[in-house]
Order: C-alpha cells, then sequence, then structure tokens
C-alpha cells in the first residue's frame, strides 16, 4: 500500500572527505519502511549504519539518490526546513545521548518545544513532564544529566525525542554506551513505543541480542544492503 | 523562538561565566561611562564659558579703534586710534538704542605704594564703565561724574592689584603713584576671575577718563575703545547700526571706503566661544567612543570563543529542529544582553565619575539625558555589530560536525 509507505530511499549514496581521503560511507542503499515498523539496522562499524542514520534522521544529505519522507523528497528542502522535519517527524536518539549540561532533565526534555512556534510556556512543562512520565522518570525531572545514570540519561533523551509526538523515532546505537541490563530496559522501551503509540522506530545496533527485539532486520556492510529479513522473537 | 526564551537561554550562559562576562563587560562599561564623563564636561565647559561671557553683559557692544591702511600695508584693529571723547557724547545723544556708552584708555605702568611696586594695566574710563561691564565695588565707592570733570587723582583698583600693594592692611584712602603721579585709591573691584580669553581681569586699575589723559598718556590720546550698552538684548543689531552710521558720518567716511573702527558683538563673542566648545566636546566624545568600539573587539572575541565551546550544544539545538535564525538570535541576544548590562553599568559609573570630577577636580559637569541615550545606543549598535559575525558562525554549523565536536 502506497500511502503505507513512510520513508523510501533509492539508490542512496553517500560519500565525504576525511583528511582530504574520499570515504564513501554508503554505495545505493534502497529500501521502504511503512508506518508502525519496527526495524534494526545491522552492521559491523564503518558499514555506513550511522551515516544512513543521519540522512534518515534529516541531519545529513545524501550525496546522490532520493530520501521521500511522507511523500516529501528531502533532498530538496532548505536547511530551515530540515530543521522542521526534525523537529516535528522525527525523534532522535544518540549513543552518546547528546543531553545539555548543567540543564534540569525537565529542560533537556522541553527542549525541542523552544523551537516550536505557538506554544506557551505552561503547555511546554506539562508536555515535558508527561514524557518524563512516560519513561519513568516522573521523579526526577530536576536532577542534571551529571546526577543521573547512563541509562536514566537515555530515557532522558528518549523523553525529549518524544516530546513533540513524532510519528519516527530512530536511535543511533542507543544501547552501545550501556550496561546490558540498562540496555534492555531502554530497548523495551522502545518496543513499548512501537506497539502502544504506534510509532515507527528504527535504530541500529551491532548487538545481535538486542536487534531481537526488532520485528525486521536491515544488514549492512560496506555501504550496502547484504540482507534485509523479518527478524524474530 | 520567542524573545523571552531566548533572553532566559543567554542570561542563563552568561551567568555560568560570572567573571567572564563581567570582564568582557568591562569594556563597554569603560567605553559608555568614557563617552558620558567626556560629553559631561565639554558640556560642563561649554556652560561655564557661556556663564562667564554671559557676565560681561551680553547687550555690551565694543567699539574699537579701526586699523590704518598706509602705503598699501593694512595694520591690524587698533593698530591706529581713531576714537575720540566726543564720539561717546554723540553716541550718547543721537544713538536711540544705545543705553550707556563709556571711554576707554589704557596703558602699561609701574605702580608704587610704599616699598612694595607692580606693573599693571592702568584703564582710564567713566563711571558707566562699571555699570555696563556689571561690575560691583565691593569696598569703598567708584569715582563719579565730577571726578571725571574735575580731572581727580582717584583709582579704583582689581583685587589682584590690591593683594600685590597692599598685601595686609585695607587699601582704601592710601595713596599710590602710578608713573609719579599719586592717586588716592577709594575703590576696589569685585574679583571677577579669569576672561575667557584668559586674562586676569582683576589686575587692573581704573581712572577717570580725564585724568588718565591729561596726566598718564597725553592731552590728545585718542580712545582704545568705547564699551556701550544697549538698551536690551533686542535693541543690539539695531544699536550697532546707528553707532555705524554716526560714526562713519563723524569720521567722514565716504561709502565704499571701509570703516575706521570696528564693532564687536558680546553675543558674537560667546557664540564663537560655545562653537569651539562644542567642537571639543565632540572630540573628546569620539576619543572616548574609540573605546567602547575597542570593548565591542572584546565582546566578539569571547563571543567567538563561546561558540567554539558551545559547538556541541549548538549541534544538539539543530538536532531537536532549532532553525539557523533560532541560533543566530540566541548568540546575538546574548551579545545585546553584554551590551545592555554593560551600558546600564557604565552609565551609573559615568554620571558618578562626573560628579566625582566636579567635586575633586572642580570641573562642571553636565550630565545629559542626550549623552546616556547617545552612548546607550553606541553600546547596542555595538553590541549588534560586533556579535553578528560570531552568531552567523554559530548558525551556519553543521550539525553531523557540531554533534562529533569534542
Amino acid at each position: 500500500m502506497a500511502e503505507n509507505r513512510q520513508i523510501a530511499v533509492m539508490d542512496l549514496h553517500k560519500t565525504y572527505f576525511l583528511d582530504g581521503i574520499e570515504v564513501a560511507a554508503v554505495q545505493g542503499v534502497s529500501f521502504e519502511i511503512s508506518r508502525g515498523e519496527f526495524t534494526a539496522i545491522m552492521g559491523a562499524s564503518g558499514s555506513g549504519k550511522s551515516t544512513l542514520m543521519n540522512i534518515l534522521g534529516c541531519l545529513d544529505r545524501p550525496t546522490a539518490g532520493v530520501y521521500m519522507l511522507e511523500g516529501v523528497d528531502v533532498a530538496r528542502l532548505s536547511r530551515d526546513e530540515m530543521a522542521r522535519i526534525r523537529n516535528e517527524k522525527i525523534g532522535f536518539v544518540f549513543q552518546g545521548f547528546n543531553l545539555l549540561p548543567r540543564t534540569t532533565a525537565l529542560e533537556n526534555a522541553e527542549l525541542p518545544l523552544y523551537y516550536k512556534d505557538g506554544i506557551l510556556a505552561k503547555e511546554r512543562k506539562k508536555l515535558a513532564k508527561e514524557a518524563l512520565r512516560a519513561v519513568g522518570l516522573g521523579e526526577r525531572e530536576r536532577h542534571h544529566p551529571g546526577q543521573l545514570s547512563g541509562g536514566e540519561q537515555q530515557r532522558v533523551a528518549i523523553a525529549r525525542a518524544l516530546v513533540n509526538n513524532p510519528s519516527i523515532v530512530l536511535a543511533d546505537e542507543p544501547t552501545g554506551n550501556l550496561d546490558s541490563k540498562s540496555g534492555r530496559e531502554i530497548i523495551e522501551i522502545f518496543q513499548d513505543l512501537n506497539a502502544k503509540l504506534k510509532k515507527t522506530v528504527i535504530f541500529v545496533t551491532h548487538d545481535q541480542d538486542i536487534a531481537g527485539f526488532a520485528r525486521r532486520q536491515v544488514w549492512l556492510k560496506d555501504g550496502v544492503i547484504i540482507k534485509d529479513c523479518a527478524g524474530g522473537l | 523562538m520567542k524573545v523571552t526564551v531566548g533572553l532566559r537561554i543567554s542570561c542563563r550562559a552568561l551567568l555560568r561565566n560570572k567573571i567572564r562576562s563581567l570582564l568582557t563587560m568591562l569594556g563597554i562599561i569603560i567605553g559608555v561611562s568614557a563617552v558620558i564623563t567626556m560629553i559631561g564636561i565639554g558640556q560642563g565647559a561649554r556652560e561655564s564659558i557661556k556663564d562667564k561671557i554671559a557676565g560681561l553683559g551680553t547687550n555690551m557692544l565694543l567699539v574699537q579703534s579701526g586699523s590704518l591702511t598706509r602705503g598699501g600695508i593694512r595694520g591690524g584693529w587698533g593698530s591706529i586710534n581713531t576714537l575720540v571723547p566726543e564720539d561717546v557724547t554723540a553716541i550718547m545723544e543721537k544713538c536711540p538704542s544705545v543705553a550707556l556708552a563709556a571711554p576707554v584708555v589704557r596703558t602699561t605702568a609701574q605702580v608704587v605704594c610704599g616699598n612694595l611696586n607692580w606693573s599693571t594695566r592702568i584703564t582710564g574710563t567713566s563711571p558707566d564703565y562699571l555699570t555696563i561691564r556689571q561690575w560691583p565695588i565691593v569696598a569703598g565707592k567708584s569715582f563719579t561724574d565730577a571726578d571725571v570733570r574735575y580731572s581727580t587723582k582717584v583709582a579704583v583698583i582689581g583685587r589682584t592689584v590690591a593683594e600685590n600693594l597692599f598685601p595686609q592692611m585695607p587699601s582704601i584712602g592710601e595713596i599710590i603713584r602710578i608713573k609719579r603721579v599719586p592717586f588716592k585709591v577709594i575703590g576696589l573691584l569685585e574679583e571677577k576671575g579669569q576672561s575667557a580669553m584668559g586674562t586676569d581681569q582683576d589686575d587692573v586699575i581704573l581712572v577717570p577718563l580725564t585724568t588718565a589723559r591729561k596726566r598718564l598718556l597725553g592731552k590728545h590720546s585718542m580712545l582704545k575703545q568705547i564699551n556701550v550698552s544697549a538698551g536690551n538684548e533686542a535693541l543690539m543689531i539695531k544699536a550697532q547700526e546707528e553707532i555705524t552710521l554716526l560714526l562713519r558720518e563723524r569720521h567722514r567716511i565716504h561709502s565704499g571706503k571701509e570703516d575706521d573702527f570696528i564693532i564687536k558683538n558680546m553675543a558674537d563673542i560667546q557664540d564663537a566661544a560655545v562653537s569651539s566648545m562644542k567642537t571639543m566636546t565632540i572630540v573628546l566624545a569620539s576619543i572616548a567612543s574609540v573605546s567602547l568600539v575597542v570593548g565591542g573587539i572584546g565582546i566578539m572575541n569571547i563571543m567567538l570563543v563561546s561558540v567554539t565551546e558551545r559547538t556541541r550544544e549548538i549541534g544538539i539545538r539543530m538536532a531537536v529542529g532549532a532553525r539557523t535564525r533560532d541560533i543566530l538570535f540566541q548568540f546575538l541576544i546574548e551579545s545585546l544582553v553584554l551590551c545592555s548590562a554593560g551600558g546600564i553599568l557604565g552609565i551609573l559609573l559615568g554620571i558618578s565619575v562626573s560628579e566625582v570630577m566636579s567635586i575633586f577636580a572642580g570641573w562642571s559637569s553636565v550630565v545629559s539625558v542626550q549623552s546616556i541615550v547617545l552612548s546607550f545606543c553606541f553600546a547596542l549598535v555595538i553590541g549588534i555589530v560586533f556579535g553578528l559575525y560570531p552568531a552567523r558562525k554559530a548558525s551556519m554549523l553543521n550539525p553531523i560536525e557540531a554533534l562529533k565536536y569534542e
């Protein structure tokens, strides 16, 4: 079904220069993702999965190829239009959390709403509190990242990704910096988001156990897809 | 992003580095206070000069002897004395706009009293001179028209002369010798201080015109100048025209020929002095504003450091949807907050420094609303101009690279 196809990438390439050396990180990737899918992108380090994630997250532009997000060709969008998509349609969770230091959990969760027009401070606070409660951090909204454990920090980051109610949640190795127990808790949150809130979830991992939570697994090697299969619980 | 949100983010970032923010502001604080103080001092000087000249009487005209042209060589004003005492009488009689006119002859002489002596200016004039110059007597009395008529040997002395000839005793009633002619001191003039041109106005002895001419200068000596006061300030120009017409006729100057006298208007002199003070104020303020510009460079420097330090923060903000202008505004507001806070502190400092200067250095200083508004606006402009480049640099960062920045 065409209207159910949320993400479509066709022959995507990304080449960048690192110290003058040309690196072809993504070399012709094509796939589609439907609404409500739960996908893991897997591969060894250097396989191009993070580069692909950055493009899917509208943080970066492809060198060649087409990325259609809900029927819009992202490559044609301006800098600010891409920022708007990051703000409204996509929640991005990083491996390194990327929280603002010396800033409370509540304000970190609030951050995307600062860049949304026509929202009152009161409403902003309310939404951020709800998002923190949803990830089980209702009690810790006054804490700074430095006062939280790694798992808690990542949950603040998830609350931030969810606060503006995006339809897609992207995560780049969300469990990479965590012990296996916290990692499992985090991935369970993603599972819940997918199952209960019907969000499209795509996450990158190189951990086979973590990837097992996803219903679909896409394997990358040297910038191309080598396997795309239904994974299984 | 709303301005209030931007303000909050900026203030928090600035408060996080209190010492650094304060040091950065210091440039603006000093700049703004320097501009306010300098303009204050300039305007103070202008006011005091204006007052001093007004003290001479703004409805006063000075008729001076003209220039001598002989064989094509033109001397300056006063190179020949062309005015005679009869001109004074004629001016009094025939110029309706003139209230008073006093003749003036001048010489310099050694004055002796007991074993002390002093060289000073001797002015021969009529009693009206003191009225025209608005110059009261503090002790004794002035000479009268009768003294002038009978060439009495009496003198009214200025403060400086009194201090040098009578250091310990009252001068009234004492005899002084001017060019070996004995004069009785009958009055002491009020202290007038320096003139706008810097001469000591109190270093003078006034004697009746006739006595001066007969005893000190020579019977047929001409007048140096005539001091005239118009009925009021509005009559100044009219009086000037009347005097010009009358003197040209009396001195038989044909039309087309130059006047052999010159009439100086006190209001003109005041305007000239005031406008030169204005120039000085502008020069002082420009020098002070250089420090404001230097302060702006300091702001730009710190803002650039701050942008580099917070590259990761910028990356995070961009990743969650901050647009180019959101980041631009955030840093621009930060620089504006620095400048306006520095501006306000600078205004307070400037006012205090001006106060301290007038109390301790005795310089009159006028802090005007205009100078405050001007320097504050200038500080804001500095904030925008020097904040724009760092803010733009921040807003143009690539989100991926900014997030990777360590």
